[in-house]
């Protein structure tokens, strides 16, 4: 038998799961990894899922981790974009999970660009 | 933590076009691939859109995906979730060429308001954390901490929330009458015994959503003093029944039923009874009677079930959607619930769209809404090019709406003004093919069926009434017949014991009202306008015919004869007017009149 506090907390703890079901509005931010053949081996999949897991994990509303295929630059896989409503596309490039974290608490949450992991001209 | 969710609809419809054998291919093929830890498959109840089944929608992009078959699925996984690409040829598209991505985005989606259908078709019925995860079971913690019985009672009256069964009495009310009776053995009971052909509302909120009837199920019981509980469910409805079960299990594992539910010290249990799908069994002393272990029949009222019903103890019997609302007013406040709909018809309702409409399906809309917007706007509108005629709301008990009254805003004083009803929500749409006295025909035919003999002007009644039916489509009326029919309508409704009877003749006498002048035409000109009454059309070949023989081969009784490149005959007395010569025929030679 549940208490009330149990309830809650199971209330707490699938609200976080199926946030993802959410229809998608104009508003939301899109993050937005490369999942082809070359950013898979490349590592896409651990970073993708730090992505997921970071987003979950700060109750993060309107932001949507998805996948897409090669982004044309193989050689700078992993890649992700994010997509900003109202802003220009940020790219990433050569993101590991570490990396991941970080946009996710500089870029998403406070807004400052990571310009450190961003593609150069070089 | 899932990266994807793909939610498969296991409503009935899209059940029994295969979905359940979608959900196992999405998980063996996942499976296979190892994804099963990062994709979770669920089935959902109805989405709505049953004439596009079977339906999913992928999430976290929300890509709705109709007419998915098997054979389908590896693509989907194998794009859509490991390449993050959208199949599009398996995009929904509302218009053609017009692929649309998300259901939300959809004409059919945009005009609806989902409060009783709100978790149908999004989370998993049979998972009650996800029930839980969407607000459920908060109003019954809110009920049982922080109201007293009294309180909970006035929000419901408060609300305007009415009775969506089809008579449209007001809930709180109804609850106000079992709160006030002496004695502590009170009963809670749930109608899902939805029986007016086309409707399946009621099944739908149980299959999609069975936990939301339990939880407004017990909050009643917590309002009136009650302890136990019955939802009657029609056998026929096995999936229902079935998530009932597993719903009401889970609940009592959870403690949300069961004996000091939730530590609070109130009891309250409930269980599932089966009706053997008799329409009789709808009406509330039927319905009780059936669950006490005797026969299905109705009997006189008063006393109302309030004051003596299940087992001579006073009693409560809302309908499945009601109750789909109740937890959500508790959350919400009633004036959040009264802010929706008309003056004396708050909130939304629930329709069953079918008949000769684009969008068969469930839609939800608010109160006020007119036909017009149900029709084309959600619905699609009529398909192949043919002209609205008429809207059959409130089943066998109901009538129908003329395209005259296409701006009505729908709500239940307003049907009731032009002769039909609310009803609980089937509508069945009509065009310029159907003959409407066929359709009061078939609706007759209905309720002689399903009488259960105990009254006369019922049982007697309804036959001699279905007999004048048949005369008059079979060319044999006259019209006195049509006034003594019309006499008899009323008898019937002014005598019978119960719902049943007293509603029988609405679809005669809302057909009479609106379309006299197609019963007159049967009657005079032995004519049936829209060439349905078999008895009185006949099937001809016109010199347009090339003798190819293409009809005589197709026609299953011979009456069809000829020789090659000759024009051909139909006898007229062999043929059974079937129509499948007038299907074959490749020159428009074949001609009904």
């Amino acid at each position: 038998m549940k208490s009330i506090a149990d309830i809650k907390a199971i209330r707490e703890k699938m609200q976080s799961q199926i946030i993802l079901r959410d229809n998608p509005d104009n508003n939301e931010i899109r993050i937005v990894v490369g999942m082809a053949t070359c950013g898979i081996s490349a590592g896409a999949r651990p970073v993708f899922n730090a992505l997921v897991d970071e987003v979950a994990a700060r109750k993060l509303t309107g932001v949507k981790v998805s996948r897409a295929g090669c982004l044309g630059m193989c050689k700078l896989e992993p890649i992700i974009e994010v997509f900003v409503p109202g802003k220009e596309k940020v790219t990433y490039v050569q993101v590991t999970p570490e990396k991941a974290k970080n946009i996710i608490a500089n870029h998403i949450v406070n807004g400052n660009v990571c310009t450190e992991y961003l593609i150069t001209n070089e | 933590m899932f990266r994807n969710h793909i939610l498969v609809c296991g409503g009935t419809g899209c059940t029994s076009n295969n979905s359940a054998k979608i959900h196992e291919e999405f998980e063996r093929i996942l499976k296979e691939k190892e994804l099963d830890k990062d994709v979770q498959v669920i089935r959902t109840g109805c989405f709505g859109l049953c004439a596009v089944g079977p339906v999913i929608i992928v999430y976290p992009e929300g890509a709705f995906y109709s007419g998915v078959r098997v054979e389908d699925v590896a693509e989907i996984v194998s794009e859509h979730i490991m390449k993050g690409r959208i199949v599009t040829r398996l995009l929904h598209e509302e218009k053609a060429d017009v692929a649309v991505k998300a259901l939300s985005e959809t004409n059919f989606y945009k005009k609806q308001t989902r409060v009783a259908l709100r978790n149908c078709g999004v989370i998993d019925p049979e998972n009650i954390d996800e029930y839980i995860a969407h607000d459920g079971y908060q109003a019954l913690i809110k009920v049982l901490t922080e109201m007293k019985p009294q309180e909970v009672i006035d929000v419901i009256t408060k609300s305007g929330l009415r009775g969506r069964g089809g008579a449209g009495f007001p809930t709180g009310r109804k609850w106000q009458f079992a709160y006030q009776q002496p004695g502590d053995e009170k009963y809670v009971c749930c109608n899902a015994d939805e029986g007016d052909p086309g409707a399946f509302m009621d099944r739908s909120v149980l299959e999609g959503d069975p936990h939301a009837v339990l939880e407004a199920m017990t909050i009643a019981g917590y309002a009136i003093g009650s302890h136990q509980g019955y939802i009657y469910c029609r056998a026929e409805y096995p999936i229902a029944v079935e998530r009932c079960k597993i719903a009401i299990k889970q609940a009592r594992e959870y403690g949300l039923l069961g004996k000091n539910i939730l530590d609070t010290g109130f009891d309250f249990d409930i269980d599932i009874r089966l009706g053997a799908g008799a329409f009789v069994c709808g009406e509330e002393t039927a319905l009780m009677t059936s669950i006490e272990g005797n026969r299905g029949e109705p009997r006189p009222r008063p006393p109302f079930p309030a004051v003596k019903g299940l087992f001579g103890k006073p009693s409560i019997l809302n309908n499945v959607e009601t109750y789909a609302n109740i937890a959500q007013i508790i959350l919400k406040g009633a004036d959040w619930f009264a802010s929706m709909g008309t003056e004396k018809s708050k909130g939304t309702k629930v329709f069953a769209l079918g008949g000769k409409i684009t969008n068969t399906g469930l839609v939800e809309i608010p109160m006020g809404t007119t036909l017009r917007e149900v029709i084309d706007d959600i619905g699609g509108g009529v398909p192949n090019g043919k002209k609205f005629k008429a809207a059959q709301t409130g089943g066998p008990s109901g009538g129908c709406i003329p395209a005259e009254h296409f701006d009505i805003p729908i709500d239940y004083d307003n049907l009731i003004s032009i002769g039909s009803m609310m009803g609980s929500g089937g509508m069945i749409v009509m065009d310029e093919d159907n003959c409407m006295v066929d359709i009061a025909k078939f609706f007759l035919e209905f309720t002689v069926d399903e009488s259960c003999g105990k009254c006369t002007p019922c049982r007697i009644g309804n036959r001699r009434l279905l007999e004048y039916l048949n005369k008059i489509t079979n060319g044999t009326a006259t019209l006195e017949d049509l006034d003594d029919m019309e006499k008899l309508c009323h008898y019937i409704k002014d005598n019978s014991l119960c719902g049943l009877g007293q509603t029988a003749p609405n679809p005669v006498l809302s057909t009479l009202r609106y379309f006299r002048d197609e019963y007159v035409a049967h009657i005079t000109e032995k004519r049936c306008p829209a060439g349905v009454c078999k008895k009185l059309i006949t099937y001809q070949i016109t010199d347009a015919c090339k003798g190819c023989t293409r009809c005589a081969r197709t026609c299953p009784v011979e009456a069809i004869s000829g020789a090659v490149r000759q024009k051909h005959v139909i006898d007229t007395k062999k043929c059974i007017k079937c129509g499948a010569c007038l299907e074959s025929c490749k020159f428009g030679a074949i001609i009904k009149k």
